[in-house]
C-alpha cells in the first residue's frame, strides 16, 4: 500500500482500520479497532495465592493490599526523611540548600486514575489519606531523593496556551495590517475582518452595528474583547453573520473578534485572553427532546389517575 | 491653643490630600485637555486650566469652588455659548450649547419638543440646545431665500435618533425670534393612527374629521402665535351651521377660539386657518404681511397608510382625512412668502421597515413626487467635537454619576456603546 513499516504509528493503524472497515455506528467504542490487548481489556488482578493457598503478599488479608502496601512504603520514606533531618540538625545548623520538588505543571492523580494504577477499588477516605500523606512527605526538607517516587503519582498538565494557533498578520495593498477569523455559537456563524489604524467603526452585514444590535447587551458583548485589551478605538471591523438569534450572533461575533485580534497581540496578552474565557467556544447547544417527555427536561403533566 | 493646633494640622493634611488627588487626577486630565485643545479654538484654551480643576476629582472640587471667583465660572464652560439668539449663531458656535429662555420654551414649544428632551429640561432646570451643522445650514438658507418666489421645501432626513426633531426645533426658534408665524405640527403620525373619534366631514361627504386632534392643535397654535391672532383678518366669510358664521374681516383669533370651543367643526377650522395663512403670507412686509413657516415632523405619514378604520372595517386612506388633505395643500409650493421645513421619521411611521431612513424609501412614490423639488438636509450622528461637548455638558449637570464614566476608559466605552448617536447616548447616560 506504499506505507513504510518502520514508521507505522498507532495513528496510522487507526486510519487504515477506519478505511478498511467503514462503520456507520454512532458510538466510537463500538467501531472496529486494532490495538494492543492491554489497552482494550481492563487490567485484572493476578491470582494472589499459591498452590498451598497461602497468599503471596503479607497485607493480603487487609482486602486492599496494593493500597496499604503503597501507604506502608510512603510512611517508611517519611520516617527516613525525618530521621535524616534530625541527624543533620544534630551535626550543626546547616544552611538550607536542598530545593523542594517542583510541583508546577502537574497535579495529583485522580481517584479513578489511582484505582487504575493499583488495580483495586479504594474509597474516597482512603484517597484523601493518601494525598495527605504525600503532602506531608513533600513538606519535609530532604525529600528531593524521593522525587521519582512522587512523580509516579503526579500527572503532567499540558500548557493550554501552546495549543492556541495564532495566524500570522496579513497586509493589504496600502500596508494596513488586517486579519480574519471565524466564530460560532449555537447555530450562528460569522466571519470577521479586523483592520488596524481604524476609528472603531464596525459594520455587520453592511449595516452599522448600532442598527444591527439595538439592544445594549449585544453591543457590550462586541465591546468586551476590545475593552479587555484597551484597544477600543483602534480597529475597524467588517463582519458577516448568519443563523441563530440575536444573542448567539453576538456571542459568535465576540469569539471571532477575539480570534482575529490574536495576530496583533503578544503571548502574554494571548494567555490573559484565554484565561478571561474570550477564546473558549461556548459548547452549550440546544438539548434534544426525549420521547415520553414534552421537552428536553420538562415531563408531561403528572396525573394521579 | 490646642483646638487651633489640631485644626491647623487637619488643614495641612487636607491640603496634602488635595495635592495628591490633583496629581493623580492630572494624569488623566492631561489627555482630556489634549483632546480639548484639539477640538476647541485658541481663545477658549485659557479657560481650560479652570475647567480641569472644576471637572477634576471630588475632594478638590469643593475647595476650588470656594476659591473661584463667580464671574469666571460662567466663562469656563467650553461647551456653552452666551449667544442665545439663533440668528447670531455661526460656525464658531458649532458644538456648543445655547440656552432657550424659559418664556420662549412655554410660548414657542407648547407641543413641539421630543418627550425625552422635555423630561431633560425639567430635570436640568434649563433647556439647552446644541448648535449643529444641519440646523445652521437650514437657517442660512432661510436667511438667503427670496420670499417673493414660491415657498422652498426643506427636508431633514437621517438615521434614527440622530437629531432631526431637535434641528427642526432649533430652526423654529430662529423663525419665532425673527417674527415669523410658525405652523408647527409636532408629529404628523399622531393624526393617522389611534384616532378615538372619527366624524364624517360636514363640508365634504367622502372625508372624515378628527375633532380631538384638531382642537388640540388649534389650542397649541393659539399659544404659539398670540400676537398674530388679532393682526390677521379673514378674507372670506365662513358658515359653520345655519346660525353660526364667521364674518369677513374678523380677526383670526376669533376663528381659532371658535374652533377650540366647537370641537365638532375644529377640523374645518384648521382647514380655514391654513387657507387664510397661505393666501395672506404672499403679501410683502410693508402691507402688514408676515412670513409663514410650516414645520411638520414626520411628513412621511401624509402619503403612507393609516391604521384608522371606517365602521365597515375598511381602512381609511390618508387623503380621506380632512387634516391630512389640508396639510397636503400647504406643502404644495403654489404660495409665496414662507418656507416648508419637514422631517422624516421612521419611529412613529406605519408599515415601514425600521432600516429605512432615506427620503425615497420613507416618502414613497407619491410623497416623493409631491415633495419634489425639495432641499434635502442630512442629519448625522455627533462628530467628535459634538460628542465631547455633550459629554462635558452631562458632566457639568452632574448627570453622569458613576465614577468610571468620568475616566477616559469610561468615555471610550460610552463612545463605543452609543456610536455617538445622540438619542442612544442620552438613554445610556441616563442610568450611568
Amino acid at each position: 500500500m506504499g506505507e513504510d513499516p518502520e514508521t507505522f504509528t498507532q495513528q496510522d493503524i487507526d486510519r487504515s482500520i477506519a478505511y478498511l472497515f467503514p462503520s456507520g455506528l454512532f458510538d466510537k467504542r463500538a467501531r472496529p479497532l486494532m490495538k494492543h490487548p492491554d489497552e482494550i481489556f481492563p487490567k485484572q488482578q493476578a491470582v494472589q495465592w499459591g498452590a498451598d493457598g497461602r497468599p503471596f503478599h503479607f497485607l493480603f488479608y487487609t482486602g486492599k493490599q496494593s493500597y496499604y502496601s503503597l501507604m506502608h512504603d510512603t510512611v517508611a520514606k517519611v520516617l527516613a526523611a525525618e530521621k535524616q533531618q534530625v541527624l543533620l540538625l544534630s551535626e550543626g545548623p546547616v544552611p538550607q540548600d536542598t530545593k523542594p520538588i517542583s510541583l508546577v505543571g502537574s497535579r495529583w492523580l485522580l481517584k479513578e486514575e489511582l484505582e487504575e494504577l493499583l488495580v483495586e477499588t479504594i474509597s474516597d477516605h482512603d484517597y484523601a489519606r493518601f494525598i495527605q500523606l504525600m503532602e506531608r512527605l513533600l513538606s519535609l526538607p530532604n525529600c528531593l531523593s524521593e522525587k521519582d517516587f512522587v512523580q509516579r503519582y503526579r500527572k503532567q498538565l499540558e500548557i493550554q496556551s501552546s495549543k492556541q494557533q495564532v495566524a500570522p498578520l496579513q497586509y493589504d495593498e496600502n500596508g494596513v495590517a488586517y486579519s480574519t477569523a471565524d466564530g460560532r455559537r449555537k447555530t450562528a456563524t460569522c466571519t470577521v475582518l479586523l483592520r488596524d489604524c481604524g476609528s472603531g467603526s464596525i459594520s455587520i452585514n453592511g449595516r452599522d452595528y448600532l442598527h444591527y444590535f439595538p439592544v445594549l447587551q449585544d453591543r457590550e458583548q462586541l465591546m468586551f474583547p476590545f475593552h479587555f485589551l484597551d484597544m477600543l478605538g483602534r480597529f475597524d471591523g467588517q463582519c458577516t453573520v448568519g443563523g441563530g438569534g440575536r444573542s448567539s450572533q453576538a456571542g459568535a461575533l465576540r469569539l471571532a473578534i477575539s480570534r482575529a485580534m490574536l495576530s496583533f497581540l503578544s503571548e502574554g496578552q494571548v494567555e490573559s485572553m484565554r484565561q478571561a474565557g474570550l477564546l473558549t467556544p461556548d459548547p452549550r447547544v440546544k438539548e434534544r427532546k426525549k420521547p415520553g417527555q414534552e421537552g428536553a427536561r420538562r415531563k408531561f403533566t403528572w396525573k394521579k389517575r | 491653643m490646642a483646638p487651633t493646633a489640631v485644626s491647623n494640622k487637619l488643614k495641612a493634611t487636607h491640603r496634602k490630600q488635595f495635592q495628591e488627588l490633583q496629581e493623580a487626577g492630572e494624569k488623566g486630565e492631561r489627555e482630556r485637555t489634549m483632546t480639548l485643545h484639539r477640538l476647541f479654538p485658541l481663545r477658549l484654551r485659557q479657560t481650560i486650566a479652570q475647567v480641569r480643576l472644576l471637572h477634576g476629582s471630588g475632594c478638590g472640587h469643593q475647595l476650588e469652588e470656594v476659591a473661584m471667583e463667580p464671574e469666571l465660572r460662567k466663562e469656563t464652560s467650553v461647551f456653552r455659548t452666551q449667544v442665545n439668539d439663533p440668528a447670531c449663531q455661526s460656525e464658531r458656535h458649532l458644538g456648543q450649547y445655547y440656552t432657550l429662555p424659559t418664556s420662549h420654551l412655554h410660548t414657542i414649544f407648547p407641543h413641539g419638543l421630543p418627550a425625552r428632551y422635555q423630561q431633560q429640561v425639567k430635570t436640568f432646570n434649563e433647556g439647552c440646545v446644541m448648535v449643529r451643522q444641519p440646523a445652521l445650514e437650514l437657517i442660512s438658507y432661510l436667511k438667503a431665500a427670496d420670499y417673493s418666489k414660491p415657498a422652498v421645501r426643506y427636508l431633514l432626513y437621517g438615521l434614527k435618533g440622530s437629531g432631526k426633531t431637535m434641528s427642526l426645533c432649533h430652526t423654529i426658534h430662529y423663525c419665532s425670534t425673527q417674527g415669523w408665524l410658525v405652523l408647527h405640527i409636532p408629529d404628523a403620525h399622531l393624526w393617522v393612527k389611534n384616532c378615538k373619534e372619527l366624524l364624517p366631514s360636514s363640508y365634504h361627504t367622502s372625508r372624515f374629521d378628527q375633532p380631538i386632534e384638531a382642537s388640540n392643535w388649534l389650542r397649541n397654535f393659539r399659544t404659539t402665535n398670540e400676537r398674530f391672532l388679532s393682526k390677521i383678518k379673514l378674507r372670506q366669510r365662513y358658515t359653520w351651521t345655519k346660525r353660526e358664521s364667521t364674518e369677513k374681516g374678523s380677526p383670526l383669533g376669533e376663528l381659532v377660539d371658535m374652533g377650540v370651543s366647537r370641537v365638532k367643526s375644529s377640523s374645518d377650522v384648521v382647514g380655514a386657518v391654513l387657507k387664510e395663512l397661505r393666501l395672506q403670507a404672499a403679501e410683502t412686509e410693508e402691507s402688514e404681511g408676515f412670513r409663514l413657516a410650516v414645520a411638520i415632523d414626520g411628513v412621511n405619514s401624509l402619503w403612507g397608510r393609516t391604521t384608522i378604520k371606517k365602521e365597515d372595517k375598511s381602512p381609511v386612506a390618508p387623503e380621506e382625512l380632512t387634516l391630512i388633505h389640508n396639510l397636503r395643500k400647504m406643502i404644495d409650493n403654489n404660495w409665496c412668502g414662507g418656507a416648508v421645513i419637514a422631517t422624516l421619521s421612521q419611529t412613529g411611521s406605519l408599515y415601514s421597515p425600521s432600516s429605512a431612513y432615506l427620503p425615497k424609501e420613507l416618502l414613497g412614490e407619491e410623497g416623493f413626487d409631491s415633495m419634489d423639488p425639495f432641499i434635502p438636509v442630512p442629519v448625522s450622528n455627533y462628530s467628535e467635537k459634538e460628542f465631547e461637548s455633550c459629554y462635558l455638558y452631562y458632566l457639568d449637570r452632574h448627570w453622569l454619576q458613576h465614577p468610571h464614566s468620568k475616566t477616559d476608559e469610561g468615555k471610550k466605552e460610552i463612545i463605543f456603546l452609543s456610536n455617538r448617536n445622540p438619542s442612544v447616548l442620552e438613554r445610556l447616560c441616563a442610568f450611568l
